[in-house]
């Protein structure tokens, strides 16, 4: 029993648990705002086929990155980077996880798992495999990746791609570089080490801030924008209003005071933002 | 002075009660009341949530000065409209007026002395209207006796309001450190004594 669990600790850093588990709320977050009937089974089959394909491709994502996590400082303790794992050991597990996690989604609805597989897709394929190393826009197609599984739970439960998912998708991609970006500051001279191209290294730490500040902004008008589509009772558009303004007021902060803490203050409160939208939109079906 | 794990639980407490406040607590009121409730409730709301995230060094901003007088401004003129129609339109006025002169007198140079009048004026009218209008509305049994913790948490309102005006314009009434070791139970306490006396409108 001791060799398995000493085997989970180590694969454990791999799948990223907080991002994976943001981004697995987000997909249900998206199921539940259709605000149809609850179907329990759905929602774990939904859970379980997103968990593990954000996890494989995570997973395949740190496989291909493990040389330059090993010339970061902040990451290059991780498994793969350190040399606990091999290569191939974690490429095959991210294969498995990733076929499974498509193949399940797509036994449940072939358009749900279409979308679960562009976000694999978008993830590997194209940010990690193609861009990542060659320019910083690479961000963009992780953003759009990262905005399927709310895309996903959403197609999910409307069996279709309707404009109020676009949207929610929209929030998620425009939330992202506050965090991305926000990294590619904090972490600026890592990056710098491992060559790796970004924002503040191309155009310099001015328009990385306007970018975030901006970012957060159409964040906001999206998942606003939808929550009114959807119908959401008008408590909950206020306090999303509220939790909006002061989202507003950080970002605009973080143009005027040029700082550190400020920047992280502002990824930081984005982050609880959009969990909070999330509770906000899936909220009319458990009370 | 940095912010402990207690103080951190106390102004996240306060923040859920604001937001439950803010999203169920003032439903079915009319349109002015509900806007000046989540006015007050969601600068509350937020100002909680950036002290869990940047600290108090957060109140080092000039912005303290307005958002502490939004809070009972925008709270005492609910209660107004709600409970004294014969006012509303005399205390839009103040309400208007008085955030006009303080934004003004923190923006342009003007003497100190003007600055701490217009705050002593505005933050004591509006917090004299939070704590007694609620007190002689459950006295004279308009509504139920409950509705008197609003007066308690508009005391309190009112006292935090002072206290923080006051250390930013540079004649604080008690030392910092002790503002903010008090300031997060004073949110807290305040935010539930309003909340609670809602209940028994």
């Amino acid at each position: 029993m001791k060799p398995v669990a000493a085997k989970l600790h180590l694969y454990w850093p791999l799948i990223k648990s907080t991002q994976t588990g943001l981004l697995l709320s987000t997909g249900v977050a998206g199921y539940l705002s259709a605000h149809h009937q609850v179907n329990l089974l759905v929602v774990l089959g939904l859970a379980g086929s997103l968990f593990l394909s954000i996890s494989g491709s995570t997973i395949l994502n740190m496989w291909y990155d493990h040389d330059l996590d090993a010339k970061m400082k902040r990451t290059h303790k991780r498994p793969l980077a350190s040399g606990e794992l091999s290569q191939r050991e974690v490429f095959r597990l991210g294969m498995v996880i990733s076929i499974l996690g498509v193949g399940w989604a797509i036994a449940m609805s072939a358009l749900y798992g279409l979308v679960v597989f562009a976000g694999l897709f978008f993830d590997v394929a194209v940010y990690t495999l193609w861009l990542k190393r060659r320019t910083c826009w690479s961000i963009l197609w992780g953003g759009i990746s990262g905005a399927m599984p709310i895309l996903a739970g959403r197609v999910l439960a409307e069996g279709r791609i309707d404009l109020i998912g676009i949207l929610l998708a929209s929030a998620v991609l425009f939330w992202i570089p506050t965090h991305t970006l926000t990294f590619s500051m904090k972490f600026f001279e890592d990056y710098n080490a491992a060559g790796v191209p970004t924002f503040p290294s191309t155009y310099g730490f001015g328009f990385t801030r306007a970018t975030i500040a901006i970012s957060a902004v159409l964040a906001s008008v999206a998942i606003g924008s939808a929550s009114l589509l959807i119908g959401m009772q008008a408590g909950f558009l206020r306090l999303l209003g509220v939790l909006t303004s002061g989202l507003l007021l950080l970002a605009f902060a973080t143009l005027r005071v040029q700082s550190e803490r400020v920047n992280f203050g502002l990824f930081k409160y984005a982050s609880l933002y959009m969990l909070s939208a999330m509770i906000l939109l899936s909220i009319r079906v458990l009370v | 002075m940095k912010t402990t794990n207690v103080d951190r639980l106390l102004l996240l407490t306060t923040v859920l009660i604001a937001a439950y406040q803010v999203a169920v607590g003032i439903d079915g009121l009319s349109t002015l009341p509900i806007t000046a409730y989540t006015i007050g409730f969601g600068v509350l709301l937020v100002a909680g949530l950036l002290m869990i995230i940047l600290g108090f060094e957060v109140l080092d901003s000039p912005l303290v000065v307005i958002a502490s007088t939004v809070i009972p401004l925008s709270l005492s003129l609910g209660l107004v409209w709600e409970y004294v129609a014969t006012w509303r339109s005399l205390y839009l006025f103040f309400v208007l007026f008085g955030f006009l002169a303080v934004v003004l007198t923190r923006s342009l140079p003007v003497a100190q002395r003007w600055q701490t009048l217009v705050l002593a004026m505005v933050h004591g009218v509006s917090g004299l209207v939070i704590f007694l209008l609620p007190l002689v509305l459950a006295f004279e049994g308009q509504v139920l006796p409950g509705f008197a913790l609003v007066g308690l948490g508009g005391g309190l309102i009112g006292l935090g309001g002072l206290l923080l005006s006051f250390l930013k314009i540079g004649k604080p009434i008690l030392p910092r450190e002790t503002i903010f070791r008090i300031l997060p139970g004073l949110l807290l306490l305040m935010t539930a004594a309003f909340v609670a006396g809602f209940a028994f409108r």
